[in-house]
């Protein structure tokens, strides 16, 4: 015998399931979505903090694992925001599991929160742990660790908010992986993480004024080590431009249902 | 919070409109779905089927027209309406992620319901996917996919449940089986809204049936009137005396003599009883041993009303 009782609505609960089906679902492949950035930072940590850093010298005052290890962190969480909404979202189009979720009552912002969200968690875990390891390597002298924390959590947002809109766009992996590979990953390579941009000769130090990524990269960094090539308040400002633009974009392709229903 | 009913009807759809790059898919379908009912919407390939039920269920932006579930309407209230449909879609939704179990559990969450183990586990067993709750949804095979997506779409208690295509690719027996399952949550209260290619289960099922082709509806009655209506009947009688020539005043009946004139086949247009021709036998002094008539199927309306023949999409429902 069926019985159909009658049951209630918790608004909220949408959002909640999804946030939660969104983190379970990088756990559930941890190897590949957590253990693997770490164990690649951690290969870089020890080539430039434990062989190479040494016999590096590009910032007064610092060892190069000391200037290295701020951009490492931040190039974990860029990356790894990236791949989880990007590759999330996208898996679910290609595979047509979307439509599971289209005719539930989850609303845009709740999806757009629930999927940001659960990425930032990923993001911001995998550059915690990178900045703990990299305690083996260098103390780092921390001189603004709330401001650190907030430009990490704005990357974390911006990265999320373009993954949203690379698997929007994407027709399938190639092009998606044409975003990580020949979009962030030189973005990320030429914006200072390496090195100073300040040390770059002309034309190549101002087009690197150009990089987006670059304020996002020195921001952390000048919240960490007290030295930027830039000051607080244009990395800040320039990152949060970046990152309400990306949201506002996402929220528009979203809210429309583009590319998410026919 | 609790949602009320506003309205009698399960579901008010007017004049709704869908173009896919420019080519209409949907043009201008109007129906009532009533509470309790099950409703069924047939129609070839590309009659705009699934697209009226993708409108509904939102998985497809609607082109112009109003969808009204309960008395919600389902572009303002959507998190309303949602909350009220269950969607059994046509393609099979694979999510490798989770299991059988966890998946039931996160699919109520999206609709706001807390999870309820005992309904759980009672469309679990009902569904005969006791055995299977811990693999992952391609480890299933194809009925048991099918069977895992109806027990999704009814794991929050929807009022109204979209099946679009529910029994594609599954074998008799299961076809069955959850017929009987639908028809157990349709006595409970659930309306049913249902796409199928075969006819004879619609037939068997459906209080009132839709036909759409190209986009349009082309008929929507109750099952059995539907059938009478437009179905022709034959009229087979066996005569006393074998006839050498069909009379010339039953050609409206488009008479037919067989095994060696004992027999005379008529059919009868649509809507009209036995009565007329019979009277008109009797006139003509023809002595009737036995009769039987022979109803046609909601199949013949079909291919009556769409001009196709060979059944819907090549398969006979017999």
């Amino acid at each position: 015998m069926v019985t159909i009782p009658d049951n209630k609505y918790y608004p909220w609960l949408p959002f909640v399931t999804l946030l939660r089906k969104e983190i379970l679902r990088f756990v559930r492949v941890s190897t590949q979505t957590l253990l693997t950035p770490i164990v690649t930072a951690s290969l870089y940590l020890f080539i430039f903090g434990a062989t190479l850093g040494e016999r590096l010298h590009v910032l007064e005052g610092f060892s190069y694992a000391q200037f290295v290890i701020p951009g490492l962190i931040i190039m974990g969480v860029i990356n790894n925001t990236f791949a989880n909404t990007s590759s999330s979202l996208f898996m679910s189009r290609y595979l047509g599991g979307i439509v599971d979720l289209l005719v539930t009552p989850v609303s845009p912002p709740q999806f757009i929160m629930a999927y940001t969200l659960a990425a930032m968690l990923r993001g911001l875990l995998v550059g915690t742990v990178v900045w703990l390891i990299s305690t083996l390597f260098a103390e780092l002298p921390w001189e603004s660790p709330l401001l650190a924390i907030l430009m990490a959590i704005l990357a974390s947002f911006l990265f999320a908010q373009f993954g949203l809109i690379a698997a929007i766009y994407a027709h399938n992996f190639d092009t998606l992986s044409m975003y990580s590979n020949f979009l962030i990953l030189p973005l990320v390579y030429l914006g200072g993480v390496f090195y100073p941009i300040s040390i770059l000769p002309d034309p190549w130090g101002t087009f690197s004024y150009l990089n987006p990524l670059f304020y996002l990269i020195d921001g952390f960094r000048h919240a960490i080590i007290g030295v930027g090539d830039t000051s607080y308040l244009i990395a800040f400002g320039v990152s949060f431009g970046i990152a309400a633009v990306l949201f506002a974009w996402a929220a528009w392709l979203i809210g429309k249902g583009y590319r998410l229903r026919a | 919070m609790r949602l009320y009913i506003r309205a009698m009807s399960a579901l008010v759809i007017e004049n709704l409109h869908k173009s896919f790059d420019g080519v209409p898919a949907v043009k201008g379908v109007s129906f009532t779905i009533h509470k309790g009912e099950i409703f069924g919407l047939l129609g070839p390939n590309g009659a705009g089927k699934s697209t009226t039920i993708n409108m509904i269920a939102g998985v497809v932006r609607l082109g112009s027209g109003s969808i009204t579930a309960f008395g919600y309407d389902n572009q303002r209230d959507y998190r309303y309406t949602r909350r009220m449909l269950g969607v059994v879609h046509q393609e099979i939704v694979i999510d490798n992620f989770f299991t059988v179990d966890q998946a039931l559990q996160l699919h109520a969450g999206y609709y706001g319901v807390k999870d309820d183990p005992a309904w759980r586990q009672l469309l679990i067993e009902r569904l005969g996917l006791k055995p299977h709750l811990d693999k992952v949804m391609l480890k299933l095979s194809g009925g048991l996919k099918r069977r895992f997506m109806i027990a999704k779409a009814l794991i929050h208690r929807p009022k109204l449940l979209l099946l679009d295509e529910p029994t594609a690719g599954v074998d008799v027996e299961l076809r069955h089986g959850l017929w009987e399952f639908v028809r157990e949550i349709n006595r409970q209260g659930t309306t049913i809204l249902l796409t199928t290619h075969y006819l004879e289960e619609a037939e068997q099922m459906c209080d009132r049936i839709a036909i759409m082709n190209h986009g349009e509806l082309i008929a929507l009655e109750e099952t059995q009137k539907l059938i009478r209506r437009l179905s022709n009947r034959q009229l087979r009688l066996w005569l006393e005396e074998p006839l050498l020539k069909t009379p010339a005043s039953l050609e409206p009946y488009a008479p037919k003599l067989i095994e060696d004139g004992n027999v005379l086949l008529l059919s009868l247009p649509a809507g009209e009883g036995a009565g007329n021709v019979l009277i008109q036998l009797t006139e003509l002094g023809l002595k009737i041993q036995d009769v039987e008539t022979d109803q046609s199927s909601l199949e013949d309306v079909f291919i009556h009303l769409t001009g196709m023949n060979g059944g819907v999409n090549g398969h006979h429902s017999r």
